[in-house]
């Protein structure tokens, strides 16, 4: 905001409609203010929404302090709300998602983008732009009649008769569970990772590929060994996108999940995560220390996200850094 | 680094035979090293190239020379087949490379043997080392990587300037400095053939005539083929020259020759600068 004033100032004793134009004309100083303007306002939504979220938090972290975040329990008749099992329900569905999703997604737009002829290329990605728009009710339609019971009747005892032993892998499952959240969610990010790593892709210069041919380079070589490190922050990029959408996705998980506030190490089993609980119980929490209870999970939700963001940043400068200094 | 001299010599009638005043080396006392003829070129239904005949010296400096558009680098990346990444052209007419026929290579092998560099300079985001080192690693290389760096630096004449910081970004360096990092970076596959389009484009005087230097100094284990816009460079690093206007190849001939005497009409416009 000193920036307006300081600009409003400055142009001040010059305040004749005529040289306002040129400097309208000008362009410059406009663009930059206008983008200030909405510089600052995405912050400051941000910051508000923090605050609100922290303001009405108030009483369950006066409550339980940091035990919150460490404990199990979530009993809203003996008010005790720890919300452990939600933040690993969440962790794990995307974990799950993004294993199974990047290199779906990866391989897809890199065939897209690089290998497939023009034709297929731009046909293919029309649906799969479709696809990256279809909402996410839909996704959980999908999930209930089509995942979980495929996840019931095929893949999860086939997990089980094999890997049973580890804990990982442990029955019996009944169609709704991690495992189940993450496959949704993996169906449901992967046309979002494919379009955008595609389009990434397909930015990276010419010359670059003409470099890398001109030293004999396969066609895929200089796929493999240049245009995918020359995009990869984009990937990451697009990827840590994913992430977010698969950490916030509400519907499509409480759907398949099966909404139950435990953590089990099997992936077989069902559990519960952060924005499906938020959903589920916010219209029906009796008592004030419950609601805020929700309001915290928000909060620790938000707060997920804007660290990942942040980790996911790091590892991009690092990447680069890396990329552009030793390889 | 040895280059082996398979190709026969060249049984065309000699070009063109020297005029008097002249000192220049008639082609037909020269290893032919590609020989291209009846070259023409299509982008889907545009003509580029039109009944094309030109032969390259091996260990001679053969530079293209003409307007823009004439169709040069078009000409240039038949040579290393480069234009098969563009969909829709179609090439008819026929290219020897050491007397095979250049079209029916495989692809790969015939890069490697014809290196190009390109006009704008085109380092990979890696390091010095790792851009010299990329055609020695993709092509299994198995002698020791830094001693081929570093002798492909030294013949780029880049090594002085960038021995103690190989592992620095490739970016860090100037324009002049990437575009020779580029040259050795080709010279590392040992090419037998140097195809450079416009190299100097980008860069300021001083750098131009190092390259210019550096390509003299090359022609001694490579065959170097050169796209210029600038006639002074022509006349300066090349063996011979061909002029070429609208697609047509006008007028190939020893480089004193053409920019002394040209034999044709255009080529004499050109050069005294009336159109182009
Ligand atoms: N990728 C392309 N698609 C269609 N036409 C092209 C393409 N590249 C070059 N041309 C055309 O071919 C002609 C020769 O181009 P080019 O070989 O690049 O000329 P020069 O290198 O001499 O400037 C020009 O008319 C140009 O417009
Ligand atoms: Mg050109």
């Amino acid at each position: 905001m000193s920036a307006t004033t300081a600009t409003v100032q400055r142009a001040g004793p010059a305040w004749a409609p005529r040289v306002f134009l040129r400097r309208l004309a000008n362009g410059d100083a406009v663009a930059h203010l206008i983008t200030l303007i909405f510089a600052a306002a995405v912050i400051l939504i941000t910051a508000s929404l923090f605050y609100i979220l922290w303001r009405d938090s108030a009483l369950p972290r006066a409550a339980f302090g940091w035990n919150f975040l460490f404990t199990q329990t979530w009993d809203p008749v003996f008010e005790k709300f720890g919300a452990l099992p939600f933040i690993y329900g969440t962790l794990m569905t995307s974990f799950l998602a993004l294993l199974m999703a990047v290199p779906l997604g990866l391989g897809a737009a890199i065939f897209l983008a690089e290998l497939a002829p023009a034709r297929i290329s731009d046909g293919l990605t029309f649906v799969i732009e479709l696809l990256a728009a279809v909402p996410s009710v839909l996704y959980g339609l999908l999930g209930v009649f089509v995942v979980v019971p495929f996840v019931r009747t095929v893949v999860g005892p086939a997990l089980e008769n094999s890997f049973g032993v580890i804990p990982f892998f442990k029955g019996p499952g009944y169609g709704v569970s991690f495992l189940t959240a993450g496959l949704v969610l993996s169906i449901m990010i992967v046309p979002f990772i494919i379009s955008v790593s595609r389009e990434i892709l397909m930015a990276v210069p010419v010359d670059q590929r003409e470099a890398a041919l001109s030293l004999g380079a396969t066609r895929w070589e200089s796929t493999w060994r240049v245009v995918v490190p020359y995009a990869r922050s984009g990937i990451f990029g697009s990827i840590f996108l994913a992430l977010a959408r698969a950490l916030g996705e509400t519907m499509a998980v409480t759907m398949v999940i099966g909404n139950v506030p435990a953590i089990s190490a099997s992936i077989l089993a069902p559990g519960y995560s952060i924005a499906a609980v938020i959903a589920n119980e916010f219209t029906e929490a009796t008592g004030d220390l419950y609601l805020q209870a929700l309001v915290e999970l928000g909060l620790v939700l938000f707060l997920l996200t804007f660290i990942l963001n942040g980790m996911a940043r790091l590892l991009i400068l690092a990447t680069t850094q890396k990329g552009t200094a030793h390889e | 680094m040895e280059i082996s001299l398979k190709a026969t010599a060249s049984n065309q009638p000699p070009a063109n035979s020297s005029r008097e005043g002249v000192l220049a080396e008639p082609l037909a006392a020269l290893l032919t090293r590609m020989k291209i003829s009846r070259l023409n070129f299509f982008y889907s239904k545009k003509q580029a190239l039109f009944d094309v005949n030109l032969e390259i010296a091996a260990n001679r400096v053969t530079a293209l020379i003409g307007p823009s558009g004439c169709g040069k680098s078009t000409l240039l990346r038949t040579m290393n087949r480069m234009y098969e990444t563009l969909r829709n052209v179609r090439l008819e007419g026929e290219i020897l490379l050491d007397n095979e026929n250049l079209l029916a290579l495989d692809v790969v092998q015939l890069r490697r043997r014809v290196g190009m560099v390109f006009q704008r300079p085109n380092p990979f985001p890696k390091s010095i080392f790792e851009n010299v080192a990329f055609g020695l690693r993709i092509n299994g290389y198995k002698g020791s990587l830094a001693d081929s760096v570093e002798h492909s630096l030294k013949r780029a004449a880049l090594w002085e300037e960038v021995k103690d910081q190989l592992h620095k970004s490739a970016y860090a360096l100037s324009g002049g400095q990437q575009q020779r990092l580029c040259i050795a970076r080709a010279l590392a596959v040992d090419p037998e053939i140097l195809l450079l389009d416009e190299p100097c484009s980008a860069l300021d005087p001083v750098t131009t005539a190092k390259i210019e230097e550096l390509m003299i100094e090359l022609k001694k284990n490579y065959t170097i083929v050169i796209v210029t816009h600038n006639m002074q460079q022509a006349a300066r690093v090349s063996d011979f020259t061909a002029f070429m206007l609208n697609g047509v190849c006008v007028e190939f001939n020893p480089t004193a020759l053409l920019f002394t005497t040209p034999s044709d009409p255009r080529t004499e416009s050109y050069i005294t600068g009336r159109f182009g």
